[in-house]
């Protein structure tokens, strides 16, 4: 559901290594204990190296691990008729795309930022429209319990479609390649946003009904002043998995509508052989997918107030 | 707000609620009949599972009654309303919503139409400041004591200015020394607004403290009224001085023996 779990994880591990790694801060601490007197500046000194070693403990360990991971890829490929490219190789054969996200050398040849951007702009139309009609019919749901009965099994099965099985009857109803990769994406993101919206409309207590009730709210002011806000928890973690599952759709959507989105590119490379282009882009992708997922999630945490993920 | 003088003010008439729960029937409440002057102060006593917040709830109208009637004014009452604000148990404050947002709600909604912005702004501070709420009003509950959300929580009652208000165990979540803190609050907001009010307790000493009539009930299912004690200890009450009262002293024994002696709590099989 979140990338969060691992984080403690990683906090764990370098607990000691991080203060192994804040040496130069540390005298700041026996400065303190000698002299109380200054007491506000030692606490700042502290304060900027208590800052520094979660900086360090949060950093240094990913950045380990990955410079572990390159060395035994480099191994691992580094053999004459090895399959896959090799960091050193892909770094000189994509050096462009690595280094300049944003040139432009023709309509084709494009730097990997501009296909990114267009492929955002697909995940917004699709998402966007995923978020609003997932929360409203979530929310009718939710409200009835013959509707979450009835509608609750085929959204289970529907949920499991892999958004490439969208796409020929997404051909088929749009007649159109830009309209249909929208629907696939919309359609790959929309279930989660239905069902945590309406797991968390069902999950409203009946404490809130029933100030609800007292104070006689109309159906609009309910679903505006209780319903959304005491759902908010579960509506954003939908929009957290919905966004990542939308990313995820991009690639299947683009191979179908072409152009210079980072999903066809990756169809492209494939067609032209160019593998270190493709382990590029699948880093661009990742990292645009862990940005978007902390984005949601911070939306989430601004919106209910620190009590979402 | 002022009843013809020979009609109760409040009144429940016959009152039975039974629940169905599949195809089983369980009677909760047999035949309640009791009218309630204007001002009044009632506290329903009785062990736990006798259906005392069924009763609440019926007079709030969030159930309904399966037959009788409660009549507000001589209003039939079938759902619930400002006029009859309830402070829950467990003070149900809104926790996306600041202290003061959570009374202005009420505020904002009970008078609409009647109160300018500024007055209702005005009216929500007041109410505030009636439970010594005004310091925290940008806090989130969250943030705050449960003794300070239940504070909250009459603040709201209180704020849609109810005929009657309801308080179903409005102390029993808190510490006994908040609790006593805000008995004393209630009692002395009930002595400067008059308010007409009925809270369900389980604590004799509360019971006696503040009401002018103690409602007993006896053991469910099929809970009727047991017994009716009149309070009639002078106001303003103090709690110090009252520990040596002969009548604070029998009456609360009275309530203690129809708890203890007459209808003992049987633990359900």
């Amino acid at each position: 559901m979140n990338a969060l779990p691992a984080r403690p994880v990683l906090v764990d591990t370098s607990a000691g290594r991080a203060i192994a790694a804040a040496p130069p801060s540390a005298p700041a601490i026996a400065e303190t204990k000698i002299l109380p007197l200054k007491t506000p500046r030692g606490r700042r000194s502290t304060q900027l190296m208590s800052i520094g070693s979660e900086i360090a403990s949060a950093t240094i360990p990913p950045l380990l691990v990955l410079a572990v991971l390159l060395l035994v890829w480099q191994l691992a490929t580094s053999g004459p008729d090895a399959a896959l490219p090799s960091p050193t190789k892909i770094w000189t054969e994509s050096n462009d795309l690595i280094v300049s996200p944003f040139f432009v050398n023709g309509s084709q040849d494009i730097g990997l930022g501009w296909r990114v951007i267009t492929s955002l702009e697909r995940v917004f139309y699709g998402f966007g429209l995923a978020a609003a009609v997932g929360v409203v019919i979530g929310a009718v749901i939710g409200q009835s319990v013959w509707a979450m009965r009835g509608l609750d099994p085929i959204f289970q099965v529907l949920r499991t479609v892999p958004p490439l099985a969208w796409l020929p009857i997404s051909l088929a109803a749009f007649r159109d390649s830009g309209p249909s990769a929208v629907f696939v994406i919309f359609i790959t993101a929309v279930w989660p946003v239905i069902i945590n919206t309406a797991v968390g409309i069902r999950n409203i207590p009946q404490d809130y009904r029933n100030v609800a009730d007292v104070l006689r709210l109309n159906p609009l002011e309910y679903f505006w002043r209780i319903m959304i806000p005491a759902a908010a928890p579960y509506i954003f973690t939908g929009l957290r998995i919905g966004i990542g599952l939308s990313w995820l759709a991009i690639v299947a959507a683009e191979m179908l509508t072409g152009g210079v989105g980072i999903g066809f590119f990756i169809w492209d490379a494939w067609n032209s052989s160019r593998l270190s282009d493709i382990v590029v882009a699948l880093i661009y992708i990742g990292v645009v997918g862990f940005v978007l997922d902390r984005l949601v999630a911070l939306a989430g945490r601004i919106a209910t107030h620190g009590t979402s993920a | 707000m002022i009843a013809p003088a020979n009609k109760p003010f409040l009144q429940l008439q016959s009152i039975s609620k039974t629940f169905r729960r599949g195809g089983a029937e369980t009677e909760v409440l047999h035949d309640i009949s009791l009218d309630i002057a204007n001002g009044e102060f009632i506290s329903i006593i009785g062990h736990s599972g006798c259906g005392k917040s069924t009763l609440l709830n019926l007079i709030a109208g969030l159930t309904t009654v399966t037959t009788g009637a409660v009549l507000l004014e001589q209003h039939e009452v079938n759902e619930p309303g400002p006029e009859r604000a309830v402070v829950f148990q467990n003070h149900s404050l809104l926790p996306w919503l600041t202290v003061y947002d959570n009374v202005r709600i009420a505020v904002d909604k009970v008078f609409a139409k009647t109160k300018s912005r500024a007055e209702r702004h005005a009216w929500t501070l007041h109410n505030l400041d009636l439970v010594q709420m005004g310091h925290a009003k940008d806090k989130r509950p969250s943030e705050i004591s449960g003794g300070m959300k239940q504070r909250v929580g009459i603040a709201r009652a209180l704020a849609m200015e109810p005929k009657v208000l309801l308080m179903d165990e409005p102390f029993g979540a808190l510490d006994a020394l908040t609790r006593a803190h805000l008995q004393d609050s209630v009692m002395q907001i009930h002595g400067r607004l008059g308010n007409t009010a009925i809270m369900i307790t389980h604590d004799v000493d509360e019971a006696v403290l503040l009401s002018d009539r103690i409602v007993m009930m006896t053991n469910g299912p099929s809970a009727r009224i047991g017994e009716v004690l009149d309070v009639k200890l002078p106001r303003p009450r103090n709690r110090l001085e009252l520990v040596s009262d002969p009548h604070y002293i029998h009456a609360r024994e009275a309530v203690l023996k129809f708890l203890y002696e007459r209808h003992r709590y049987v633990e359900a099989a």
